[in-house]
Parts: structure tokens; sequence; C-alpha cells
């Protein structure tokens, strides 16, 4: 086990934590802002990257198609805003919970409807193909390391927009009491609706970054969502830095949990019960490190006290 | 009350008279679908002492539906290769007899919902709905990953397991059997709903602090409802599991929670009925949409958005009006 294995696997990790932060930065917004669980955010990551394919067949351009990913997942979240979610806020959680259970059904079936089963493929640009060295000699491909970037440069700005700008300051205070910020003269519907299409951006976002490295298929967002949700449950359910927290943290145990965990048990035991009892303690490793951190800290790492 | 009390006659004699009209007329398959729906419905039952009295959104009820299918297809498995269990030095032989992998099914899911739920109930709200289904998650890539039974592949058992006096093969026999568990666990979840219990356990839901005030304990009740919750769905696991004689990771999917979850609010949260109804008409929906296109899911997800924003109280609640009694209604 050298270096360079180690190293390149918490690059791994990284990656994978970024992109999950993208998506967990959303679904935490939108329900601390809006008090919501919104399930089909999965849905939105799944459109995005569908969107992001068919421009990047069309034009060639793979900066033109994340563009169209991140347009698309907008649009269509402020459209399910309007039309279903904003019926939902006064509601409780389980209704919540089936309507935006019932909207992922619409959402896969209908994609399916129009593209098929078949995946559909979206390439890397050129110019970010390819492997490049990084000191100490490791080789690791450029794409990846320009999904860490993208996602730790989106944290940043998400930050700056939250604490910095007067939008970000209405969002801060529609968490803690909408009535007093609808009283004061802020469009509460108008807050709630853009709240809800920046979260479905990222998504988009994510949705497309991620599809160039994997297929780009029916049902992809569904997984993504439910890691999005172990995040935002252990930073802290309406925390942006708890999303970033958690969503790193989720991406290390994962990445590093499915290499070292085999590695581990063989020290002592024979190497395929090693094998098949580290790579099943790695598949559950997240869900373990979540309910260990809500025993510990039933509203999570940054969550408010209840 | 009079208006549900007729209708969950209704519903009885329509489960009972449509599989009696599919035996004499032969066909087999109406039968197989009868007795799916009885077994979803028996799975939801379960779910809604949880989420119907008790108020406890659990998203992760597949952990005990596939713990029940797990522990038909393991024991059955070994029954059928004829190789014992080994399990910490002891040596356990399979069995393909109903009665000892209902009470194995049913012993291993209260334990899981027992663990689970004194875990899961530190929190609430969101978090409990999230913890639950993580636990879920857990369940799930274990299956997964776990080779010497399947893994992702599942179990096949080539005979369905067998029941004293009966020929389970036959399908009007199965569905009989079925049903007969479904009654008896409905007899027992209308009494438990009255019994001083399932009062005091509806007021926990309620008035969590009032509750406390008059010397219950809130946490104590809702945990012993959350195990008689998973033992009921882990017995539906194993019934399902012996239906198809085929279990696979997908009973500890979190889609089949949110399916569960759906038949209950599509007939009826914390009716007696309710479960029933939307399991047949989920089942009918399935079998009739699923012939018509390959789509059907987007009708389920239209159908279902409609009952959330509109028909609050399900099918039940629906044509029976506001409840009178207790288990209405839910917080």
């Amino acid at each position: 086990m050298s270096h360079i294995l180690i190293a390149e696997q918490v690059l791994n990790g990284l990656q994978f934590g970024v992109m999950l932060f993208l998506m967990a930065a959303g679904l935490t917004l939108i329900f601390g802002v809006m008090g919501l669980i919104n399930l089909a955010h999965g849905s939105l990551y799944m459109i995005g990257a569908f969107f992001a394919a068919v421009v990047a067949g069309w034009t060639g351009s793979f900066l033109l198609a994340l563009i169209a990913a991140m347009a698309a997942a907008a649009a269509a979240g402020a459209l399910v805003e309007l039309v279903v979610i904003r019926r939902l806020y006064d509601k409780d959680h389980l209704d919540q919970v089936l309507a935006t259970f019932a909207l992922i059904l619409i959402f896969s079936e209908g994609t399916r409807w129009v593209f098929g089963s078949f995946p559909l493929f979206l390439d890397i640009p050129d110019a970010l193909s390819g492997p490049v060295t990084l000191p100490g000699g490791i080789q690791y491909p450029l794409y990846r390391l320009v999904l860490i970037g993208t996602g730790l440069g989106v944290a940043l700005g998400l930050g700056l927009l939250i604490t910095r700008t007067r939008i970000g300051i209405q969002i801060r205070a529609g968490e803690n009491d909408r009535e007093m910020i609808a009283a004061l003269g802020v469009d509460i519907s108008r807050l709630y609706t853009l709240v809800f299409a920046l979260g479905a951006a990222l998504a988009g976002l994510a949705g497309a970054l991620v599809g160039a490295i994997q297929s780009v298929q029916v049902g992809m967002g569904e997984p993504v969502l439910i890691l999005a949700f172990v995040v935002i449950v252990i930073g802290g359910i309406g925390s942006i830095r708890g999303a970033l927290v958690g969503a790193i943290l989720v991406g290390l145990t994962d990445t590093l949990g499915g290499v070292f965990l085999p590695e581990l048990f063989k020290l002592f035991m024979e190497p395929s019960a090693a094998t098949s009892v580290g790579s099943s303690l790695a598949s559950m490793a997240i869900y373990i490190l979540m309910a260990v951190v809500l025993i510990w800290r039933p509203t999570g790492l940054f969550g408010a006290r209840a | 009350m009079r208006r549900e009390a007729a209708l969950n006659a209704a519903i009885l004699v329509a489960l009972i008279a449509v599989p009696a009209w599919a035996h004499l007329s032969d066909e087999p398959f109406t039968i197989t679908l009868a007795t799916r729906a009885v077994i979803l419905a028996l799975a939801a039952v379960g779910l809604n002492i949880a989420l119907g009295i008790g108020g406890m959104v659990s998203f992760g009820h597949a952990v005990y539906f596939g713990i029940g299918g797990y522990a038909m297809g393991i024991l059955a498995s070994h029954a059928q290769s004829y190789t014992p269990m080994e399990l910490f030095g002891l040596s356990i032989e399979g069995t393909k007899s109903m009665l000892v992998i209902w009470l194995v099914a049913v012993v291993l899911s209260a334990l899981a919902a027992l663990v689970i739920g004194l875990l899961s109930l530190r929190t609430s709200g969101v978090y409990f709905i999230m913890i639950t289904l993580a636990f879920g998650q857990m369940f799930f890539f274990f299956s997964i990953s776990w080779a010497a039974y399947g893994g992702e592949d599942g179990l096949s058992i080539y005979v369905r397991n067998g029941f004293p006096g009966l020929n389970t093969l036959v399908p009007i026999q199965y569905f009989g059997l079925c049903l007969a568990i479904l009654l008896v666990v409905l007899w027992f979840n209308a009494r438990l709903a009255r019994s001083p219990f399932g009062l005091a356990l509806n007021a926990a839901r309620q008035s969590p602090a009032r509750a406390e005030t008059v010397g219950l304990n809130p946490m104590r009740l809702r945990l012993v409802a959350f195990v008689i919750s998973g033992a009921i769905t882990g017995l539906a696991g194993a019934l399902f599991a012996d239906l198809n004689r085929f279990v696979s990771p997908t009973m500890f999917s979190w889609q089949l929670s949110g399916e569960i979850t759906v038949l209950i609010i599509i007939g009826g949260v914390g009716r007696l009925m309710g479960p029933v109804a939307g399991a047949v008409v989920f089942v009918a929906l399935e079998h009739l949409l699923g012939g018509l296109t390959e789509f059907w899911h987007i009708y389920l997800g239209a159908a279902l958005l409609l009952v959330v924003l509109f028909a609050r109280g399900g099918l039940v609640g629906l044509i029976a009006g506001r409840p009178g009694g207790g288990g209405g209604g839910h917080g």
C-alpha cells in the first residue's frame, strides 16, 4: 500500500464529496428556508444530466451543455415549485415525502418515455481529458481535479451569497422567521421559488458534471439523492457549512472504506473472507456513520439544538 | 362510522369473492394477484400501527419485510440443499415448514425493530424519517454484498414451503392461508387500537407532553408499537417470499418502503382497513395500467399526488367521511 494509492483515493473521495455537496447544498437550503423535504431533488439531477448530454450532442460544446443543464434544472425546479411544491409548505413531512415521491415516479417514467431505457453518453471535453502529474509523482485525471475545484468554488460562492448579499440575508431571515420577513415586505413566495430554482440549478450542474464520468440514465438521481440526505442529516439540516463537512466526510468514508476495509480485515482474517466482510461493511459504512452521528447528536453536527 | 363499517365489509367481501370467482372460472393468475394484494396489505397494516396510531413516519419498513423474506429464503435454501447452517459453532438445520419460518421471521424482525427503534426514536421529525431510511439502506447494501445467500441475484426456492394439512402450491389454498393471517392481524389491530395501550399510544402521538404529564412514557409506548409493527411487516415479508418463491435485495430497497407507505396513504392513514383498500387498489392499478402502458408509474405518481394534495384520509376517508373514533387522523 503506497502513499500514491492513498493520495489517489483521498482525491477520489474528495471529488465524490464535493459533487455530493452540490446536491446537498440545494436540499439543505430548501429544507432550511421552506421546511420542505424534497425527494424529487434527484430528478432535477437527472434532468441536468440529460439536457447536458443532448445539448453536448447537438453543439459539441461542454460549456454550453453545462449552462443548458443548469438552466433546464432551474426551470424544471421553478415549475415544480409553482405547480406542486408550494401547496406542501404547510403540510406535514409525511405528505411532503409522498408528494415528492410521486414526482420522482412522474419524472423518471416521463424521462424513460422520451429517451428510452438506454443510457446516453456525455464525453469529457478534450481540453480536460487525460491525466496530470501532481507533486509527489501522482498521476491523476485532470477532469476530476476540475470537479473538485468547481465544487469548492461553488461552495465558496454559495457561502458568500448567503453571508454577504441582500438575497442571502433574506434567505437567512426566511430560515428564522418567515412571517416576520413577509411582514417586512419581502415577497416570500418569490423568494421560495428563487431558492428552489437555485437548489435545482446546483443539482442540475452536479448531474451534468458527474454524467461525464458515469452514464446518463433514468434512475441515476436516486442513489445520489439518498447519499445527499445522509450528508445533510450528518451535517445538520439547514446548514450549508454542515452540508460541506458532511459531504466530504461521506465522500471520504465511502471511497476510503471501499479500498481500505478489506485490506484492514486481511490483517487478521483469510483473504477471501476478509474481502467479503470488508466490502460488505464498506458498503454500509456511510449509513453506520450517519446512525452514529445521529445517536451522538440527534440534530446533526451543525444542526440547531432541538 | 357506520359508513366506514359498511365499506370495510364491502372490501372484505370483494377480497373473498374475487378469488372465489377466479377459482371457479379457473384463472389462477387472478388468485395470485389477490394473494399479492393480501400480503402487501399485511405489510401495510404492520406499518400503519407505527405510522397511523403511533405517528412514527418510518421510511425504512422494507428492513422488516426483507428480514422476513430472507428468513424464509435462508432456512428453505438450507433445507433444499440438505446442508445445515453453521452459525457461531452451532449447526442449524434448514426447514421447509412455514410455521417455523414464520416464527423465525417474526422474532428476527421484532429484534431488528427493537434495536432500530431504540436508536431511531432518540430523534424525531425529519431526522427520524432519515435515520430509518439509513437503516433500510444499510440492510439493502448488506444483502447485496452477502454472496453466501445470492448477493445481488437473490435466492430461489424450488417448492413452496409446507403448512400442515394444506397443499400450499394450489393458489387458492395459499391465498386462503394468507387471508386468514391478514384477518387475524386485522382483528388484533382493531383490539390493539381500542386497548389501553392503543389509547395511550394515540394520546402520545397527539400530545406527547400531556401524555407524559399523566404518567405515560411516550418513548416506551412508541418503542413497543414500533416492534409490533416491524414484526407484522416481517411476517408479511416471509409470506411474500413464499408467494414468489424468491427473495432478493429489492425486498430491502427504499422504493419498497415508499410503496408500503403509499398503500397506506392511498387507502387512508390510521384507518383499520385503509392499508387493505390501498393494497387492493394498488395491485389492481399495477395490473390494469401495467397491461395498458409500460409507463404506468406516471399514472401512479399522478394519482398519489392528487390524493396527497386533495384527498386527505385516502379512499376510506373519501368514501366514509371523517373518522369518528380512535385511530383517525395523524400528526
